[in-house]
């Protein structure tokens, strides 16, 4: 069984003002995650905002270096003392999704030309090799060849553009995709789609995903297991099913229940005006 | 009552006009919560200016009227143009950033104050503002707080004490929520509903949250591409939603407890800057037919209270891939 993921001890502490009067921010606690595994899934780590979800999804991204602790991704050390993968090494295991696809391209180019160069410089394909690969991740998100190649970022919508994004964290068939916050810039009618997808990449393509979210509804739509942090610790770690059906934390209860569902209307508490 | 009379608002930005809000008739009734939904850009926004007389270059009202069914400070009745005067005072809003709302560089209780024509008795404004917000949940030396040294919850509670403080007969609250985590969220609206229901006055609030409108409103108004496309009492709205694109939305929420496979609604809304002709969800819409392409249908009362803009309102939908 592979290793999908694992964390040891993770710490990140940042140091905020000036030298004699910095104050500490654990954005990190002693996390410790193990995920084994053949078959790929999709994680999901809830948390409000300040839990400490995006630190560690720019940790399994190696954009942040931790203060201590490590991590495995696929049986390959990414974080950590005697992690040195190379880049492109990591780049063909570890792939990133971010939040606002319209930051995350920029306006100056065409978005193909981002396409290419993922195959080019990361997947090391040249020739016929890479329109080849191109055409077949923006297949695998659903968008025809002809209807991106040679448009800007502001020709899409929120929602296309964001499957661009897509489908170049797939050009270079990664083990694992980190999207922090995909669907929070695009419109509810939309969201679906990204979030089928994410589903339908995992089961025919193979794909693990470590999915940020604040929120709870998607995450149980489409995750194996699911983390749910705050304050920088894992407050409960298990099967999403599980989890939701039975918390056993009292936060990831408050959490549930401060999600205003279209099923059951809130309790209405007695206040003294 | 607040009645909207075919109402189109419109920007003017490189020579041409747009219409944002495309000839939108309602009546609003008296003392309730009424949501307004609706993708980003179909208009929802620039109503809520519209209905707050925030109506400012490139902006304008182009066609149709409001009227406000309450009576001003001078005790005249309020119109567009005279609404601007009666801001925190008849009307009020709650906006979506609360910290770039607050003046950042002047006391929470500076702000209290701070409109035109405040009274001469700030003193006595003050102990009540400091009685009020205790009874919104703050401690009373938020009030002497600069903005950056309270939370974000604590800045959003305070927008509301700001907003409901005069005990207005309108607020409109654009996408209050939307910058909160979710405990918070249920924390605030919590608050506005037992503050409406205690001041029994309107509040139009934006979200483009379906649960955020199932908890708080009562009534229910679906925007799509500038138009009006349903219109209803909440319960009926999400129970058995009239116009294709509410039901679909509706139908695309993940619930935590139900597997059952959900679908998006592939495709965009038109661009306001093209050519619209017919309906301009038709495109979209898996019951569209080339009535729907050539005619636009008008916001029409299907049921008693419920109205939509659908020549097939209330038709079941064929059953999408997987569900």
């Amino acid at each position: 069984m592979a290793v999908i993921l694992q964390t040891k001890g993770l710490n990140k502490v940042y140091r905020l003002g000036g030298i004699l009067t910095s104050t500490r921010v654990q954005a990190l606690n002693d996390v410790n995650l193990t995920i084994t595994g053949d078959r790929p899934v999709i994680v999901a780590v809830v948390g409000e905002s300040g839990s400490g979800k995006t630190t560690l999804a720019r940790t399994l991204l190696r954009l942040e270096t931790p203060t201590s602790g490590s991590v495995v991704v696929y049986d390959q050390q990414v974080a950590g003392r005697g992690a040195n993968p190379s880049r492109k090494d990591f780049l063909r295991a570890v792939q990133p999704i971010f939040q606002n696809p319209f930051e995350a391209f920029s306006r100056y180019r065409t978005v193909d030309t981002y396409l290419t160069e993922t195959a080019t410089r990361v997947a090391d394909l040249t020739g016929a090799a890479v329109q080849e690969a191109v055409a077949q991740a923006l297949t695998a998100v659903g968008l025809r060849h002809d209807d991106v190649v040679g448009k800007y970022p502001n020709q899409f919508s929120g929602g296309e553009l964001q499957r661009v994004s897509v489908a170049r964290a797939l050009i270079p068939k990664p083990h694992l995709i980190v999207a922090d916050e995909p669907v929070s810039m695009i419109d509810a009618s939309r969201r679906m789609i990204i979030i089928n997808l994410f589903k339908r990449l995992r089961d025919n393509e193979g794909r693990s995903f470590v999915y940020i979210t604040h929120d709870l509804a998607t995450a149980y739509y489409i995750s194996d297991y699911i983390v749910v942090m705050k304050k920088g610790q894992v407050v409960e770690f298990g099967q999403a099913q599980a989890v939701m059906a039975d918390p056993a934390h009292a936060y990831t209860r408050l959490l549930l229940e401060s999600i205003p569902t279209t099923r059951q209307r809130w309790p209405r508490p007695a206040r003294n005006m | 009552m607040i009645r909207l009379n075919d109402i189109v608002v419109s920007y003017h930005i490189g020579g041409r006009e747009i219409d944002a809000v495309d000839g939108v008739t309602l009546e609003i009734p008296d003392g309730c919560i009424v949501g307004i939904a609706g993708e980003s850009g179909c208009g929802k926004s620039t109503l809520m200016k519209a209905i707050y007389g925030d109506i400012q270059s490139p902006m304008r009202l182009s066609r149709g009227s409001i009227e406000y069914g309450f009576s001003g400070s001078d005790g005249r009745p309020v119109t567009s143009a005279s609404a601007r005067q009666e801001w925190f005072r008849t009307l009020s809003y709650i906006p979506q950033s609360s910290m770039n709302s607050l003046n950042p560089v002047i006391r929470i209780r500076e702000q209290f104050t701070d409109f035109p024509g405040a009274g001469p008795d700030k003193r006595r404004v003050l102990a009540q503002a400091r009685d009020y917000i205790g009874k919104l949940g703050l401690p009373p030396e938020a009030m002497d707080s600069y903005p950056h040294q309270l939370s974000g919850g604590m800045r959003q509670r305070m927008m509301i004490a700001l907003a409901t403080f005069l005990q207005p007969n309108l607020i409109i609250a654009d996408e209050p929520t939307t910058a909160l985590d979710v405990v918070v969220q249920k924390d605030i609206l919590l608050l506005l509903m037992d503050l409406q229901e205690q001041m029994g006055n309107t509040i139009l609030i934006v979200s483009h949250d379906m649960g955020v409108h199932y908890q708080v409103t009562k009534r229910m108004l679906i925007m799509y591409a500038a138009k009006a496309v349903e219109y209803g009492d909440s319960d009926g709205v999400f129970a058995e939603p009239l116009h294709p694109y509410t039901r679909m939305l509706i139908n695309s929420l993940p619930t935590i407890g139900d597997d059952r496979a959900r679908d998006g609604i592939p495709g965009s809304p038109p661009s306001l800057w093209s050519n619209l002709k017919g309906c301009r969800f038709a495109a979209r819409c898996p019951l569209a037919t080339d009535l729907c392409r050539a005619t636009e249908p008008a916001l029409t009362e299907h049921r008693p209270g419920r109205f939509a803009a659908c020549h097939f309102a209330g038709a079941d939908l064929p059953m999408a891939g997987g569900a």
